[in-house]
């Protein structure tokens, strides 16, 4: 291709690459998504324990996971779990390595959410002769969860724009296309420059929804 | 212990990146910051725009933009530019959000008392809203120094030969065991590095809100 084919006409015929490799981005961060918010929510719950040891293993996991950049940790899953006999593909390693990421920084924004109930709530659930589990599940979990709900679409958003570090393990998401059709054409601007908007058109809305999200939470209080 | 000497190789520069991004994007967000709180419509839209793209687009795709994008024969950055500049730039939009709400939080009477007084307004600006609105914002300031010190490690897929970047190189070599434990080291000494971080800013938060009360 040549350098002067105009901006528009090559970015048509990038795009349909590109949006090939955003179903892949956007399957990776459904798939985190599927996987880190359960998991998110047993890690507050461990970090909340009054039990020495599920407390320990909690923040350990906790703590780990926030204190490594993700790029390491997609770097310790991929290049690491091999070594002791577990075989993941590049896909999987990526989802396992961004989850765990996600659900860590998830957990203390639920934590933060379900201790911010106020506790005369519990109080309340326990005058009414309301078994712990049931005033958990029932009273203080919804409350909690509601407020947490901005806060785990901005996580969202972030751990999406995460998935590009795919890219380093040659998985064929949004920004390793972008690489490819850039040594393809050497236009490596213009293929770099697209790829952002089309990551722009997905974050930017989703920003602009949490804050809308955000603005109707507070407000209803 | 070879691999954790290579890592540490790497960490003058992860701490030069890091600091010299945060320099960047602290000063660049003061300008950025105004722009968002600012009457005239058309700026406060552009600013929002710019912002929103910052932090809107991953950070590997702004060190590639600069590091392979904008190369000419007469004009190329060099690695360490490219990640000092695209990481600068993405802490702005950051902080500028981020100075944006603390300068909400300050109440509008303290405008209105220092206009009261006749103090000009840039001076009422520096002096009495600014200082309140660090007092308010700093641990989050410090949360996202934080969280920079790890995307630092971005900086190794354009050549950075920060931490990451040792640990990687060191790997290839080494492909047996020992070709896990640089990342392993790599992430602990992430993590060495932001406990004394974290505490000092809840230190320095708590000096705060003592000289306040």
């Amino acid at each position: 291709m040549s350098d002067n084919t105009s901006l528009l006409a090559s970015w048509l015929q990038f795009l349909p690459t590109l949006l090939v490799g955003l179903r892949q981005s956007l399957w990776i961060i459904a798939a985190v998504i599927v996987i880190g918010l359960p998991l998110a929510f047993c890690l507050a719950l461990m970090v909340m324990s009054k039990r020495r040891l599920i407390n320990a293993v909690g923040l350990v996991i906790v703590e780990v996971g926030r204190g490594m950049p993700a790029l390491v940790i997609l770097y310790l899953v991929y290049y690491g779990l091999p070594r002791f006999g577990l075989n993941l593909t590049n896909i999987a390693s990526v989802i396992g390595a961004l989850a765990w990421n996600y659900s860590c920084y998830c957990s203390e924004i639920i934590r933060a959410g379900i201790l911010s109930v106020p506790k005369g709530q519990l109080e309340a659930g326990q005058a009414l002769g309301l078994k712990p589990r049931i005033t958990f599940l029932r009273v203080i979990a919804p409350q909690g969860l509601r407020s947490t709900i901005p806060g785990l679409m901005g996580q969202t958003i972030l751990a999406f724009q995460d998935t590009s570090l795919a890219y380093t393990i040659a998985v064929p998401e949004l920004m390793k296309q972008a690489y490819s059709l850039g040594g393809e054409s050497f236009q490596y601007l213009r293929v770099f420059v697209l790829a952002g908007l089309v990551y722009a058109a997905v974050t930017l809305p989703s920003t602009w929804i949490t804050t809308w999200v955000e603005r109707r939470i507070n407000k209803a209080y | 212990m070879e691999p954790l000497l290579v890592v540490l190789q790497g960490l003058p520069l992860t701490l030069i990146v890091t600091i010299g991004s945060f320099i960047l994007g602290a000063i660049l967000a003061v300008p950025l910051s105004l722009g968002l709180r600012t009457s005239i419509l058309p700026l406060r839209l552009i600013c929002r725009l710019v912002v929103d793209l910052l932090r809107g687009v991953p950070m590997i795709v702004w060190l590639f933009v600069l590091k392979f994008g904008i190369s000419s024969p007469e004009f190329r950055l060099t690695s360490l530019e490219a990640a000092l500049l695209g990481l600068g730039t993405i802490s702005a939009g950051y902080l500028a959000e981020i100075y944006r709400a603390g300068l909400q939080t300050v109440p509008r009477g303290q405008y209105e008392a220092s206009q009261a007084l006749g103090i000009s307004r840039p001076i009422a600006f520096f002096r009495i809203i600014a200082p309140q609105a660090v007092r308010i914002v700093s641990p989050t300031i410090a949360t996202y120094f934080i969280g920079l010190l790890k995307n630092s490690s971005i900086a190794s897929t354009i050549i950075v030969a920060e931490m990451v970047f040792q640990a990687q190189a060191y790997a290839r070599q080494n492909l047996s065991i020992s070709g896990v434990l640089p990342y392993v080291f790599a992430g602990l000494l992430y993590i060495a590095l932001s406990v004394p971080i974290a505490m000092a800013s809840r230190s320095l938060d708590e000096r705060l809100r003592k000289s306040v009360i």
